[in-house]
């Protein structure tokens, strides 16, 4: 297991390292360089290079990199021109929002999907089961920021059982706290990955009850309950761990744009409003937040992975 | 049920010699009649991607010849603001009623719907190129060569899409062709990974080592080859992409990075109409809504029957 943990732990370094080297390229690529992105274009040739020498972007490529790399290190992602403040000092109390929401909605979503796909494979080729896959694929075909429109359309104008948008000035726990204001933008979140979790479980759990040892527990003359409870649903759960690291990336960029509808002051929210600013260095400052946490959260779900089953627990080949 | 979204998941596939022994035998399997009949046959056996395939083919004479029919001024915003009333429901002069500039709905649909439909199209088709020659490339090499190439894509992968494609459009202006590579850029990540892991079995099939054993080039057993094989999974894959892309240039426009006013695409639209969501103006939020969801839902399906007409080790199965 120590050895497994150890050789996801140095992958995850590695993808972080390529990250901060794709974010640094795409600094580069500034049309005009970042002189004229924080000058302005009415800056002068002089203003320019003296701008270039202050911040030591007339050094060769590598010798920037290597200094974009000790600032990351010390915590430094860069400064907010259009802000006139650090990028890290902007994204600081951004970035455990969106954790929260990030989080809770995730749960949300495995706390129904779980048992649905489960529901869904005892019953196969049931009503029930039909049904609930038809409303899976509109799930699934509808854009997030359009789950989240009709969301608010409907429960926050029509029936005026939720607000529209949280508090703006809400901390990030405010949605222990008040939880009725952040039912709209979780809900919105969980919609979009409850059809990937449920469809996912309901196979997993089909594949796990053709096992051989499912049919030695029958042939003992376990109950049909027993056998699901006892017997399938763990094994069936190991593939959604794997899933839920899988899927990070989308639930991230899902969360941006959820963020956006409901106004909740998170890094999506952050990383729109600097897009519509022009303010380059702290979109590139949260794209590379959000990875890190993406790939952290992915590296958790091996790590679970890892404690739950039993072949890697004991030390196995993988 | 076939449309599983999780299949599409670039997990790896597993080997099965029974499978590939069924495979098509042969260089070119396009030129096939017999194949591409058989296709046909099994494709139009769904019937929900035969509808899907008619709306979609509505959808584009409704958005390419539709303005020719039903004329409507989208260009003069000036023009639009003078001489038609703001937010006005619909009425006979305009079927769909106006937006806030003034505009009829029911031609911006179209309008904006050139913009949706060509560059979700030509995004797919620009990453699924960049994403066959880099797939073909990595499998045929293998060893560091492969490893360092995965390794890119891997790291590429964990970056959340949506960061990516914000970063690179506050880079570039966002124009209709800007938006076309950069949905590109971000999206040709899977189609290389499917297709280096189509190679990797391909290129130990027998009539592969044939070619080697007559002398064949490289370039030819991957041009002649490798990669006409994998024509089953390019298509489906590239169908499953335009998709993609159309909800990713939505998803840029509802974030309002979409394309510069007059132009519009649905998202946009879409974005301006929920501005007005409280005031009840539902002929600027659902008309537009619902052409994206249907656009995306019909060539989900249309890419799964394709799956199931072109893949021949599953209609065998």
């Amino acid at each position: 297991m120590l050895g497994y943990l150890l050789r996801r732990l140095g992958q995850a370094i590695i993808v972080i390292l390529g990250v901060t080297l794709i974010v640094f390229v795409l600094s580069q690529l500034i049309p005009g360089g970042q002189a004229r992105a924080a000058l302005g274009p009415k800056a002068t040739q002089s203003q320019i290079s003296h701008f270039n020498i202050l911040n030591g972007f007339n050094q060769p490529l590598w010798v920037q990199y290597w200094h974009y790399i000790l600032g990351l290190l010390r915590g430094d992602l860069g400064y907010s021109y259009r802000n006139n403040q650090g990028v890290t000092a902007l994204i600081i109390n951004r970035l455990p929002k969106t954790v929260v929401l990030v989080g809770v909605s995730t749960l949300l979503a495995l706390v129904i999907a779980i048992p649905l796909g489960m529901a869904q494979a005892v019953r196969r080729n049931h009503v029930f089961d039909y049904s609930m896959t038809a409303v899976s694929f509109v799930l699934y075909a509808m854009p997030a920021f359009l789950i989240g429109e009709l969301l608010i359309l409907f429960f926050a104008f029509t029936l005026h059982w939720f607000p529209s948008q949280p508090p703006s000035d809400a901390s990030a726990w405010a949605v222990f706290t008040n939880p009725r204001a952040f039912v709209l933008p979780v809900v919105a979140l969980a919609a979009l990955t409850v059809a990937g979790f449920s469809r996912y479980m309901r196979s997993s759990v089909l594949d796990t009850l053709t096992e051989d040892y499912i049919r030695t527990a029958k042939a003992k003359g376990g109950s049909p309950r027993r056998i699901l409870y006892g017997h399938a649903f763990r094994n069936a759960l190991l593939p959604i761990l794997t899933l839920l690291g899988l899927t990070l990336p989308a639930i991230v960029g899902g969360a941006l744009i959820v963020e956006d509808v409901f106004n909740y002051p998170g890094m999506g929210l952050l990383t729109v409003q600097s897009a519509s600013n022009d303010d380059i260095p702290l979109v590139l400052g949260t794209t590379l937040i959000a990875t890190i946490a993406t790939v952290v959260g992915s590296l958790l779900a091996d790590v679970l992975y890892a404690a739950a089953d039993p072949r890697i627990r004991l030390g196995g080949d993988d | 049920m076939s449309m599983d979204p999780f299949e599409r998941l670039p997990l790896p596939e597993p080997e099965s010699s029974d499978a590939e022994a069924l495979a098509p035998e042969g260089g070119n399997a396009v030129s096939d009649g017999g194949f591409l009949r058989n296709m046909f046959h099994v494709f139009t056996e769904n019937k929900l991607a035969v509808i899907s395939a008619v709306f979609l083919i509505f959808i584009v004479v409704f958005c390419f010849i539709g303005p020719d029919l039903y004329v409507t001024n989208q260009t003069n915003t000036q023009d639009a603001l003078l001489n038609s009333t703001q937010n006005s429901p619909p009425s006979s002069a305009h079927w769909l009623g106006t937006d806030e500039s003034g505009f009829d709905v029911l031609g911006r649909l179209m309008y904006g719907g050139q913009i949706s439909l060509i560059v979700g199209f030509f995004a797919a088709l620009v990453a699924t190129v960049i994403g066959i020659a880099y797939g073909a490339l990595s499998g045929f090499f293998g060893g560091w060569f492969d490893a360092a190439l995965m390794r890119f894509v891997d790291i590429g992968l964990s970056i959340p899409v949506l960061f990516l494609l914000i970063a690179l459009v506050t880079i570039y202006r966002p124009t209709a062709t800007m938006l076309i590579v950069v949905i590109a850029a971000v999206s040709w990540l899977v189609p290389a990974r499917l297709i280096r892991a189509e190679t990797l079995t391909l290129r130990t099939r027998e009539y592969v080592q044939a070619v080697r054993v007559m002398g064949g080039t490289r370039k030819r057993i991957i041009g002649r080859h490798i990669v006409p094989n994998s024509v089953g999974t390019i298509v489906v894959f590239a169908t499953f992409d335009v998709a993609d892309s159309i909800l990713l240039l939505a998803a840029l426009g509802f974030l309002g990075l979409g394309v510069p006013a007059p132009q519009t695409d649905w998202g946009t639209m879409l974005s301006n109409g929920v501005n007005f969501a409280s005031n009840g103006y539902w002929w600027e939020i659902y008309p537009v809504g619902l052409c994206i969801v249907l656009v995306v839902v019909a060539l989900n399906y249309i890419g799964d029957a394709l799956r199931d007409s072109l893949e021949v080790r599953l209609q065998r199965r």
